[in-house]
C-alpha cells in the first residue's frame, strides 16, 4: 500500500490542472467538488497509510519513481519516504487543508476568480505534499519552492490592488533570501557528500562526529532557509503582510502548509542538527526572541488578522524554541495543535470579517457573541487552546516545549513562560474586544450581521473538535498519559546522537505544568476585566505603547536599511559603473574595430609590389617562427 | 662524379632568392614574370635533386606537373600583359593600381 503514496500527491495535482485549465468553463460547483474532493482523497489515502504505520513491525519505506538527475557521480533520485514524521504531516496538510477548502467553498462564492483561486490552493498542498514526502533535499526544494510560489499566488490573488501586490512580492523576496541559504546549503552539502539523500548525508554527517565545521555551516545555512519560511526573525516581516490574500489563505499558510515547512525541514534532518549543539543554540535563541518580539507586537494590534499573524510568528518561534533544545517531537506536536486551532482561529476571524462586510478592526466590532452564536464558542476554544488552558490541545504542545527547555536551561523556560502569557494576553483581548461588550460599528453593517452558512460553521466545529482533543494525543507521562504521538514519532528522532539531557523528576515536570496554567488562567481573568466593556481608544498611545503599535518600527527599520539604500546603490551604480564601464567597454570594442579599420584600410595602396613584399616577409617571418621556435 | 645535395640547395636557393628579389624590385611586368619562373624553377632543381638524393622517382612526376602548370600560366600571363599593354601602353606594375578602388 505504501507503494501508492503517489496518489496522495497526484490528486491535488489534478485538482489543480482541472480547476486551472477549465477555471472558466466548469460551474463553481463543478470547481469546488474538485478543489475539496481531491484533498479529501488525498487525506483518506494518508488515513489509510497512517493506519498500517500503526500497526507493530512499520518500518520507514522508500518509494522509488525514477531518476530525477544524473551527473557523474550525483545521482538524485526521485524518491518519496515513508515514516512516522512524514505520515503525521500528511494528516496536518490533508486534513486541515481539506477543511480550508470546504470552508473556502463557500467564502469565495461571490468571487470572480473562483477557478483560479482553487487551482492555486490544490497547487499549494501539492507543493506542501511534495516537500514532506521527498526523500532527498532536493524533492524538498521543489516543494520548498512551490509553497512559496503559491504563497505569492495567493496573497497577490486580488491583484488589481496594489498593496495587496506590494504583500505578496514581499512575501517572495522574503523568502528568496531565505532560499538562497538554504540553496547554497544545498550545495555544501552536495560538495561534501556528494549526495543528498536523506539517509546518506545523515550516514556520512555521522561520520563526521559532532562540532564539524562544515556540519556547523550546513546547518546553519539551512535555518536560513527555514527562517525565511518561517517567518523567524529577522525575515519574519513577510508573514503579518500576507493577510493581503483572502482569510482561508491566510489560514492554510499559517496553519497547514508554507511556515511549518521550516519546522519540519529541521525536525527532517534533526540528525545534522544534533551534530551541530552549535547551530541548535542558535535555532533556540532565535525562536525564543522571535516569540517574545511578535507576542509583543500582537498586544497592541488592531487588526483582527494581524493578531492571528503575529501569533502565529510568536507560535513558530515556540516551535523553534522546541527544536532548538532537541525537543523535535514536542516541535511536531506543536505544530500539529497549531495547525488545528490556528487554522480555527482564522477561519472564525474569516466568519466574522464575513458577516461585517469585509471589516477587519476590531474597534470596529464588539458584542458579537450573540449575533455569531457558533463562531463565538469556536473561537473561544481556539483561544483557550492556544493560550494553554488545560486540557486544550494547546496547553500539552506548549507544555512539553517548554518543559524540554526548562530541561535545557531554566532562563528559556521562564522567558518562553513570559511568552506563552503574553499569547494569552493578546487572545482574550482580541476576543473579549470582538465578541463582547457593544457593538461599535456602523448602523448599516449593524442590521447585516449574520452567522455564516453551514459549510463555514460545520470545519469551524471539527476544527474546534480538533483543538479541544487534539492534544490528548501526546499526555505526558507525568500527568499519567501514555504520550501516545510522541512514542509514534520515536523511532524517526532515535537516530542520530542523543542529546543530553539532565532528567527531571516528574514532579518537576507537574510543578512547572500548574504553575504555567495557573498563571494563564490568571491572566485571562485579568484580561476579561481589562477588555470586556471596551471602548475604543482614541488617543494613539504613547512610549512603549506607540513602539508596539508600530511594531517595533522594524518594518521601517528594514526600509531604511535595505528598501531605499538599494535602489539608490543601483542609480549609483547605473552611472558610475553600468554606463562608464560596461557600456564604455561594449561600444569601445565597435568604436576600436572601426578606428582599426579606417587605419588598416591605408595599407591597401594598389601597389603590387607592396603587397608582394608583404607575402615575402609574411613567409620568412613564418619561417622563422617555424625554424627557431618551434 | 657525385656532388653533395648542399651544393643543388645552395644553388637553388640562390635562384629562388633572385626571383623573390627581381619580383619585389622590378616594376616591368615581362621582368617580374621571369623572375617568378626563375623561382619555380629553382623549386624544380630542388626537387630533382632530392629525387636522385633519395633514389625517388615520384619528385620528377611533379616536376612534370610544375612545368606544364607553368607552360599554361606563362600563356595566361602574357596575353593579360599583352591585353595591359594595348590598353595602357605600359607594362610598369607602379602605374597598375586601378583594381584599388
Amino acid at each position: 500500500m505504501v507503494q501508492y503514496v503517489w496518489l496522495v500527491l497526484l490528486l491535488p495535482l489534478l485538482g489543480f490542472l482541472v480547476t486551472g485549465i477549465w477555471r472558466n468553463r466548469l460551474s463553481k460547483t463543478a470547481i469546488a467538488m474538485t478543489g475539496c474532493g481531491t484533498v479529501l482523497g488525498s487525506f483518506l489515502v494518508s488515513c489509510v497509510l497512517f493506519f498500517q504505520a500503526l500497526a507493530p513491525g512499520f518500518r520507514s519505506t522508500q518509494v522509488h519513481l525514477f531518476n530525477f538527475i544524473s551527473v557523474g557521480t550525483l545521482q538524485i533520485p526521485f524518491d518519496f519516504q515513508v515514516d512516522q514524521l512524514t505520515l503525521v504531516f500528511l494528516l496536518i496538510i490533508t486534513g486541515v487543508g481539506f477543511l480550508i477548502h470546504l470552508y473556502s467553498a463557500s467564502y469565495m462564492r461571490t468571487d470572480a476568480g473562483y477557478g483560479r483561486y482553487f487551482s492555486y490552493l490544490n497547487l499549494f498542498v501539492f507543493s506542501m505534499l511534495l516537500l514532506v514526502l521527498g526523500a532527498n533535499y532536493v524533492i524538498l526544494f521543489i516543494g520548498w519552492e512551490g509553497v512559496g510560489l503559491c504563497s505569492y499566488l495567493l496573497i497577490g490573488f486580488w491583484y488589481d490592488r496594489n498593496d495587496f501586490n506590494q504583500a505578496a512580492k514581499k512575501a517572495f523576496i522574503m523568502n528568496r533570501i531565505g532560499d538562497l541559504g538554504f540553496l547554497i546549503g544545498l550545495f555544501l552539502m552536495i560538495s561534501r557528500f556528494s549526495s543528498v539523500s536523506f539517509g546518506e548525508v545523515f550516514a556520512q554527517a555521522s561520520a563526521l562526529g559532532t562540532h564539524s565545521g562544515v556540519l556547523v555551516a550546513i546547518t546553519l545555512l539551512l535555518l536560513v532557509g527555514a527562517v525565511g519560511k518561517s517567518a523567524q526573525i529577522p525575515l519574519y516581516t513577510w508573514l503579518p503582510d500576507a493577510m493581503a490574500g483572502p482569510t482561508p489563505v491566510s489560514a492554510l499558510i499559517h496553519a497547514a502548509t508554507m511556515v511549518t515547512a521550516g519546522i519540519y525541514m529541521i525536525a527532517r534532518s534533526h540528525v545534522l542538527y544534533s551534530l551541530a549543539p552549535a547551530t541548535l543554540n542558535v535555532v533556540a535563541l532565535i525562536g525564543l526572541a522571535t516569540a517574545i518580539l511578535a507576542a509583543s507586537i500582537a498586544l497592541k494590534q488592531y487588526d483582527i488578522k494581524k493578531v492571528l499573524a503575529y501569533s502565529t510568528v510568536s507560535q513558530l518561534g515556540f516551535m523553534f524554541l522546541g527544536l532548538g533544545v532537541g525537543a523535535y517531537g514536542a516541535a511536531v506536536f506543536h505544530v500539529m495543535t497549531h495547525a488545528f486551532f490556528k487554522a480555527l482561529l482564522f477561519l472564525g476571524a474569516g466568519s466574522v470579517i464575513h458577516a461585517l462586510g469585509g471589516e477587519q478592526d476590531i474597534r470596529r466590532m464588539g458584542g458579537l457573541r450573540r449575533k455569531l452564536p457558533v463562531t463565538y464558542w469556536t473561537f473561544l476554544v481556539a483561544c483557550l487552546a492556544i493560550s494553554g488552558i488545560p486540557p486544550f490541545s494547546g496547553f500539552f504542545s506548549k507544555d512539553a516545549i517548554l518543559a524540554a527547555a526548562y530541561r535545557e536551561q531554566p532562563l528559556l523556560y521562564y522567558v518562553g513562560l513570559a511568552g506563552a502569557l503574553m499569547t494569552a494576553f493578546y487572545m482574550f483581548r482580541l476576543f473579549f474586544i470582538t465578541f463582547h461588550g457593544d457593538f461599535r460599528g456602523t448602523e448599516e453593517s449593524a442590521r447585516h450581521l449574520h452567522e455564516s452558512p453551514p459549510a463555514m460553521t460545520i470545519p469551524l466545529v471539527l476544527l474546534a473538535l480538533l483543538s479541544f482533543l487534539g492534544g490528548w494525543v501526546g499526555i505526558p507521562s507525568s500527568l499519567g498519559g501514555k504520550d501516545l504521538l510522541g512514542n509514534f514519532l520515536a523511532p524517526v528522532f532515535r537516530g542520530g546522537p542523543a542529546i543530553p539531557m539532565p532528567v527531571a523528576g516528574g514532579n518537576t515536570d507537574l510543578v512547572l505544568m500548574i504553575v504555567a496554567a495557573a498563571l494563564s488562567i490568571a491572566v485571562v481573568f485579568w484580561t476579561r476585566s481589562l477588555y470586556r466593556q471596551y471602548k475604543a481608544e482614541t488617543t494613539p498611545g504613547r512610549g512603549l505603547v506607540r513602539w508596539l503599535e508600530h511594531k517595533w518600527y522594524v518594518d521601517e527599520l528594514y526600509d531604511f536599511l535595505f528598501t531605499r539604500p538599494l535602489p539608490r546603490l543601483s542609480n549609483w551604480l547605473e552611472r558610475h559603473v553600468e554606463s562608464p564601464v560596461i557600456d564604455g567597454a561594449v561600444n569601445g570594442m565597435g568604436r576600436m574595430v572601426q578606428w582599426g579599420s579606417r587605419k588598416i584600410r591605408l595599407i591597401q595602396s594598389g601597389q603590387v609590389g607592396l603587397y608582394i613584399f608583404g607575402m615575402v616577409a609574411g613567409a620568412i617571418i613564418l619561417f622563422l617562427i617555424a625554424f627557431f621556435l618551434i | 662524379m657525385d656532388m653533395p645535395v648542399n651544393d643543388y640547395i645552395f644553388l637553388s636557393l640562390a635562384l629562388f632568392c633572385i626571383g623573390v628579389m627581381g619580383v619585389l624590385i622590378r616594376r616591368n611586368a615581362i621582368i617580374i614574370f621571369m623572375c617568378i619562373e626563375i623561382m619555380l624553377n629553382a623549386v624544380n632543381l630542388m626537387l630533382v635533386a632530392f629525387s636522385k638524393f633519395h633514389h625517388n622517382a615520384s619528385a620528377q612526376i611533379f616536376v612534370f606537373f610544375i612545368m606544364v602548370v607553368a607552360a599554361a600560366e606563362v600563356s595566361v600571363g602574357l596575353a593579360i600583359i599583352v591585353m595591359v599593354y594595348r590598353h595602357s601602353h605600359t607594362v610598369d606594375v607602379g602605374l597598375m593600381n586601378r583594381l584599388k578602388h
